[in-house]
Order: structure tokens, then sequence, then C-alpha cells
């Protein structure tokens, strides 16, 4: 088995052991629902008896503004735990993977969508599993888990091309700087889309949405409030658009170089600056009057959009300079 | 989601400059010049908050036609074609820009909105905030209590002491680039406060961000008024000098002066070009070999995709290959018609070439056309031929001969690349079918009806080279390095304020602690405790007379 092969396999088994995660994962929400909803009605039945001294301790509440601690349930998650370690193990299998990757094609493993996708996901998990590390956020986990789940899926099953060597174009240093960059961006994008997702969903919970009423849809009420999964939303999202102003900047430098003009409105080009422009909107939008909150969360979706568009939709649908997914033979340059 | 009302909003940080403005007349910074009162409210408008993130929306939304339709300066031969299958659709997109949208009058429109109103907005915002750098941090509000983050604690230290403790742990390990900016005011007699402030760098960052976006507008736009590119096709063992009537294309901007270009000449030694094995024939690489001759000297060079060489103020990079075979055509009298070779353009990753061979100096009769394809590993077969690898392994020449008038001499610019059919006629054999010769390398073969000869001489490959030259480029970059330092300030820098009142109850000091952030602040209350920290640590000391230099 060659090496290219073997890292193949690896990234088999950190698939599978991240679908396990996110089952995992979505048993706890569950479980954190039902926890919720239990404490919800004591809590309500003792303000029934001391309807002052509530009220009190309610004002305080609001007054100290609580750090985005989700809750934890009285009870041990024992699926977290479960969903944690899985997590941890399908991370370093899909290191291993992709380090073997690297090694097999002789560059940097992330010269093609098999391979983007290959280190999107583990940006993107690498991200929830260090976040989870300074506080608990693994509420986040089966959407993070999912996508990377489904990321890795498509790469395997649709983008998968044999570890090479790359074409003239791609010998650059530039590979390294811009393209890991863009990717790590990605990774922390799909995190604070997770997060605003979910912000959405629940603020719609919240004011009474018909259509996630349903019991299915308690989990929710197990997150943070949505003012904190706005804050953290914003937080990444914050990283992330730095990342993504630099990799534009570094794209422009590279086609510089390899292309004799630093932008040239190629359909990647194009869809990069949509993607900048609509995160720059989002940005705005937090601080203008009346768009802040569930609005600017709505930007985090248009924008995550744009990114997937960008990453998948530009490659195969369009033709472009950036044609590297390697499915197709393109004419020579 | 808005529960509580903002904390604060340091004036040049409102959410919306001018609707705080509104509230203040005296920070109103419109330009006074006796306009009518609606155009500045349109003024006001387009500088508003809410416009500029319609504008962004906006500016997204029109850009993305220009990945969907094929772009008149990328690729004009798919626009045509494009035309060619859209006869109804085709010519009103033409006519509304959609073939050139980043050129087009609403692209441009949205732009120069978007750059006016960051202009109107982040100029007051810059004034603003110069004063707001000036001055000191607010005072001190009656009620801590009621700030998010607040703690109080007595102590028996001085109120000096106390004061002193805090303004040294705020303004950190630098007195001269301090954490916070610390001011101690008395409030009134025995009642000390501190007010601190930190985060001045977050407004300056965001106006930095702001002003390097429209350096980097005004660097493009200068670029586009001096730049000048060219492109030229070099045979191995041929070159090119620097001169606009040396290249096959020449584009320059407005401003671009051709006294300007610096001479030098180029010559390719050699291209080598490397493919994977496989049937695939993936390129790996591309390497021209190259002689430049300029005020230097002559020295050896190699251009790389990736590595483009620089030469006269310019860079030359290596764009495209493919190979010129060399023929040499006598005509029917037996004279020599054309010596040289051909560039024939790769038309598949096989580098199946197509190429004219167009032969106008004749002795005598026709003038000579030959069209046809390079095969450089070319493999015979019922379906016709083709090229099974880029590399010249087995080549051959598969040419079809016309003959007639080329229209060369009328003077009307001619693609190299494409016969002008309308005053030739294809010589056919006597089965009808168009007369094909197949030539390998080396070969003599004759042209069919008597036109003559044709001997192939040799391979050499091309090069396509695209010479240019930007003085912006460093501007650009300084620019855009700027716009995101700027951007890494504004996003990450935390305003935070921290208030102390010290007063004396009994004997001993109650002091009273308060922290407040803009937006969501994780740091707030470490902040916070660091400062009362410092202070509790004051307790066992009982000598309150410690200090002897009056704070300030």
């Amino acid at each position: 088995m060659s090496l290219g092969e073997l890292s193949t396999l690896l990234v088999w088994g950190a698939a599978t052991a991240y679908a396990i995660a996110f089952v995992a994962f979505a048993v706890d929400l569950a479980r954190l629902a039902d926890d919720r909803v239990g404490e919800r009605v004591e809590a309500e039945s003792v303000a029934v008896g001391t309807a002052g001294a509530s009220a009190a301790a309610g004002s305080t509440v609001v007054a100290e503004r609580p750090m985005p601690v989700p809750p934890t349930g009285p009870r041990r998650r024992r699926a977290a735990g479960i969903a944690m370690a899985t997590t941890t193990a399908g991370l370093a299998l899909h290191v291993a993977g992709t380090v073997l990757r690297g090694l097999a094609a002789g560059r940097v493993p992330w010269a093609n969508m098999y391979e983007f996708s290959l280190v999107g996901s583990l940006v993107a998990v690498t991200t929830f599993l260090v976040l989870c590390r300074r506080r608990d956020v693994r509420f986040l986990g089966s959407i993070v888990i999912g996508l990377a789940l489904v990321a890795l899926g498509l790469g395997l099953a649709r983008f998968y091309i044999p570890a090479a060597a790359v074409e003239p174009a791609l010998q650059s240093y530039w590979l390294v700087i811009h393209v890991s960059i863009a990717i790590i961006a990605t990774g922390l994008l799909t995190v604070s889309f997770a997060a605003s997702a979910l912000q959405l969903l629940k603020d719609s919970r919240d004011a009474g949405s018909p259509h996630l009423a349903s019991r299915h849809w308690r989990p929710l009420d197990a997150l943070p409030s949505t003012r904190e999964l706005e804050a953290l939303s914003f937080r990444i999202t914050a990283v992330g658009f730095v990342l993504w102003t630099f990799t534009v900047m570094a794209g422009a430098m590279w086609a510089e170089h390899a292309w004799a003009r630093y932008w040239g409105w190629d359909p990647k080009e194009v869809w990069s600056f949509v993607v900048w422009v609509v995160y720059a909107a989002y940005l705005h939008a937090r601080t203008t009057r009346g768009w802040s909150g569930r609005r600017a969360a709505w930007f985090v979706v248009i924008g995550y959009a744009t990114v997937l568009f960008n990453f998948t939709g530009v490659n195969l649908f369009f033709h472009g300079l950036h044609a590297y997914s390697g499915l197709t033979t393109g004419t020579p340059k | 989601m808005a529960v509580h009302p903002p904390p604060y909003r340091p004036e040049g940080l409102a959410d919306d400059p001018y609707d705080a403005a509104e509230d203040a007349p005296a920070t109103v910074t419109l330009p006074r010049l006796g306009w009518t009162g609606s155009l500045r409210w349109v003024w006001r408008q387009l500088t508003s908050m809410r416009v500029a993130l319609m504008l962004l929306m906006l500016l997204a939304v029109v850009a993305v036609p220009g990945s969907v339709f094929p772009q008149r300066p990328r690729d004009p031969a798919s626009v045509a074609a494009y035309l060619r299958d859209n006869p109804s659709v085709g010519p009103w997109l033409d006519r509304l820009g959609f073939f050139d949208v980043y050129a087009s009058p609403w692209f441009s429109a949205v732009y120069v909105l978007l750059f006016v109103s960051l202009i109107g907005c982040i100029v007051p915002r810059l004034r603003v905030h110069l004063r707001a750098v000036r001055a000191a941090p607010p005072r001190t509000p009656r009620n801590l209590a009621r700030m998010p983050s607040h703690r109080e604690l007595t102590t028996t230290a001085s109120p000096e002491a106390v004061v002193d403790a805090a303004r040294t742990v705020l303004v950190g390990r630098f007195r001269l680039l301090p954490r916070f900016r610390v001011v101690t005011p008395d409030e009134v007699a025995g009642v000390r406060t501190v007010s601190a402030e930190r985060g001045y760098v977050r407004e300056s960052g965001n106006v930095l961000f702001h002003l390097a976006l429209v350096g980097l507008l005004v660097s493009i736009a200068t670029g586009q008024a001096l730049h000048y590119r060219g492109q030229a096709i070099v045979v191995e063992g041929r070159g090119f000098a620097n001169a606009v009537t040396d290249y096959d294309t020449f584009e320059a901007g407005t401003a671009f002066d051709p006294r300007s270009l610096v001479p030098f000449t180029l010559r390719l030694d050699r291209f080598t070009a490397t493919f994977t094995a496989d049937a695939a024939a993936r390129p790996r690489d591309f390497v021209a070999d190259v002689t430049v001759k300029d005020a230097q000297g002559e020295h050896k060079e190699t251009i790389k995709v990736n590595h483009p060489l620089s030469a006269g103020a310019a860079n030359v990079y290596l764009q495209g290959n493919g190979y010129a075979p060399d023929v040499l055509i006598r005509d029917a009298d037996g004279n020599i018609a054309f010596s040289g070779p051909v560039p024939f353009l790769p038309q598949d990753a096989q580098y199946r070439s197509k190429g004219v061979i167009k032969v106008p100096d004749v002795t005598s009769g026709d003038q000579i056309g030959l069209v046809g394809f390079l095969l450089p590993t070319a493999v015979i077969s019922a379906q016709g031929a083709s090229s099974i690898y880029p590399q010249p392994d087995n080549p051959m020449l598969v040419l079809t001969v016309w003959k007639g008038d080329l229209g060369l001499d009328d003077g009307v610019p001619q693609n190299v690349y494409e016969l002008d059919a309308r005053g030739m006629t294809q010589v056919l054999d006597t089965d009808g079918k168009p007369s094909t010769l197949l030539v390998a390398p080396g070969q003599t073969v004759d042209l069919p009806d008597g036109l003559g000869t044709l001997t192939w001489s040799g391979l050499p490959r091309f090069v396509a080279l695209d010479l240019r030259h930007d003085p912006s480029l460093p501007w650009i970059l300084g620019f855009a390095v700027a716009a995101l330092g700027g951007l890494v300030l504004s996003l990450f820098t935390p305003r935070r304020r921290v208030w102390l009142r010290v007063t004396s109850v009994d004997g001993r000091r109650v002091v009273a602690a308060a922290a407040l952030a803009r937006g969501d602040d994780l740091g707030l209350d470490a902040e916070l405790d660091r400062v009362v920290a410092a202070v509790a640590a004051l307790e066992p000391d009982p000598h309150q007379e410690g200090q002897d230099d009056e704070p300030r």
C-alpha cells in the first residue's frame, strides 16, 4: 500500500469517527434540552412562591450579563463525553491522513478540491476543539462535525484524485501561504456560521415561530442566549474576515507573479471579492442601528453561502484560472 | 435583541456619526458650502451607515454577473461565441454592459458612490477621533454600582496610595506607551477619582483601514493610467526588443509615454517543457532560458511560470508555449518563397496545434496558404490523425493547401493564425477531396498542382511572453498592508473604561471600582480584577504616607 492509499484509508477512518461523534453530539443536545425543560418547570414553581424576590434576582441577572457559558446540566453529559472523545480520535486520524497525503504528493496537501475539503474540515474541527478547551461550546459540535463530515464525504466521494505533484502554475511558495490561510479562514467561517445559524433558529423559537415550536426543536432551548451566540459568532467571523482579507491580498500578489496581473476578475477572484464584501457588510450591519442581531446574523449565513459557492460552484461551473480541482484536464497554459 | 440600551457610545464610535451629530450640533462636520437643504439631505443619506450597508450589498450583487457571463477583457472569443449563440438576448446584454461588467456604468456607479459615502463618513470621523485622542478620559460616573462590571472594597491605605496603585497597574510597564490613559481628578474635597480609558487605537485602525482603501483605489487608477503591457511570441533562437513596434500586441494606459520604455533585448535560447508520463500528460515544469542584453551588458536568465524576469523596469512573464515548425517553401519556379518558423497554437493538452503558413511572396502565379495541424506525437488511425502526447516523439504536420489571393496586400490587418479564405480556393485531389499533405521532419514534399515544394527543417518551440510595467504596484502593496493593519487594530483592540472612586469613611477608605467596555468584552472582568487586586494588596501596608511625590 502506498502512502497515498494509506492516507485515504486514514481519512475514511476519520470520517467514520466523525459520524459517531455527530450522532453523540445530537444525542447530547437532545438530553440537554430535556434537562433544561425540567429545570425550567422547577424554576417556575419556585418563582410563583417568591414573586418579589425573583423579580429582584431577575434584574440582577440582567445587569450582570452572564458571560457566554452554556448551561451544564446537573447530570454528567455522557453523550458529550463520547462525542468529544471520538472527535479527538477522528482529528488524530484526520491529521495523520493529511500529513501522509502531503508526503505522498511531495508538497503541501492543499492543491486540489479533495485536499481543500480535507484541510478545510481539519481546520473547522481543530477550531472547534480549541474553542472547547477555553469554554464549553460543545453545543456547536453537531453542526461543526456535521459540516466536516459532509466536506470529507464529498471530498472522498466526488472530488477525490490520487496524490500527485502540481502543475507549474501552482509551484510557488504562495501555495503554502495563500491557500493555507484561505482554508483556515474557511474553517473559521464554518464555525461562525454554525453559531449564527443556531442564533437565528433559537431567536425564531424564542419569538414563538410555529415552525420551531415542536419538541424536536427543544435542543435550541439548551443553547446559550442569542446574544451570546451573536457575540461568539462575531468574534470568530472577525478573525475569519481578517484572514480572508489576507487571502485576497496574498492571492493578488501570487496572481501578479504567475499571471502578470494582480487582479483580473477571474471567477474565483469575483467570488472572493463577493465573500469579502458580504462579510464587510456584516461588520457594518452590526454597528448600524436596526441592523444588529438577527439581521446581521443573516449576513453570516449569506456570507457562508458565498464561501461555499466560491469553493465548489466556481470550480465546477465556471472556467477560470483557478481550475485546480484536478477533475478535468485543462488546456495547457 | 436590543434588551439593554448600548452601555456607552463614545463620540465618533456612534453607530451612525450623523445621527449623533443631530443630537449635538457642535459636532456637525458637514461641509458648510451653503447647499440647499435637499442636497444636504442627500449628502447626509449617502454618508449614513444604512446607505453604506446598502451599497456594500449592492456591490456584492453587481459583481456577480462578471463571473456568469464571459467578459470581453478576459475572453473576447467567448463573448463572440455567446453573441452568436444568443442572437436575441446577447445584443441587449452587450448594450447593458454585461460583457464588461467591471467597466460598466452601473458597476462603476456603485463603487464610486460607495467610496464617496466612505470618504464622507470617515473624514468627519477622523476629525472627531483626533479630538477624542487629545481629550481626557470621561469623568467618573456618579453611581459606579450601575456599571456592568463593578467591585467595592475597603482599605486602610491612603487615597494617594490607592490612586497610585491603580494608576501604575493601568498604565502598565511602558510609561511612554501606556495601556490606559489615566487622569486622577479630585471630585470634591476628600474624594479622589481615577478615570482611565484604553483602545483609542481601535478607531485609529478603523480610520486607517478606510483611508487605506481610498489610497488603494487611487493607486489602482493611477496604475491603470501609467501601465503598459506587451505580448510577444518568441521562437527558440530568436529574440525581441523592448519597443512598442516589436510586440505582437501592446496596450498602455492613457498617461503612458512610449519613451519610458527602457531599452533591452531578449533572446530565447531554449525552452524546456516537462510533463507527466501518463496519458493525461499533466504539465510539470516549463523553463525558458533567455539571454538579456541591457545597459548592464549581456546576462543569462531563466523565466518560469511563477518566476517572472525583471528587465528594464518591467516584469517578463511566461504565459504560454507551443511549437513553431521551421519550414522552407519553394515556389513553382524553384525560388525560396518562404523560410522560417511558424508558431502553431496548441489546442489541447496533447499539443495538437493549429496554424497557418502564408506564402505571399511567390515569383509567379497564385499565392499559397497551408492550413492544418502539428501533431507532436502523431497517431494515424481510421478516424484521422491525432496527437497522444505533448512531447515531439513522432511529430507530423497535416496540412491542406489553398491557393489564390491571401488578402495581405490591401493593408487590412489579419489574424496570423487564420486564413482569410475569401480570395483562396482549396486545392483538391482528383477524387474531389481536399488535398492533404502529411509531412515528417526533414522531409521535402511536393505541393499539389505544381505549386512548389515544402521542406520541414526543424521543430523549435516558442514561448508567449507577457511584459508588464505598473509603477503603482509598491503603492498598492503599501495601502493593502495598511488596510490589513488597520483592520486588525479596529477589530481586536478592546475599548475599555475603568473608574475608581476613593471616599473616606471612618478612617478607612472605601474604593468603588467599575469598568465598561464597548460591545462584548471577555477580558473586562479580568481587567477590573487586576486593578482591584493591586489596591487590595495595599491593605497590609500601614504606612499611609509612603509616597512623597504628589500624583500628576
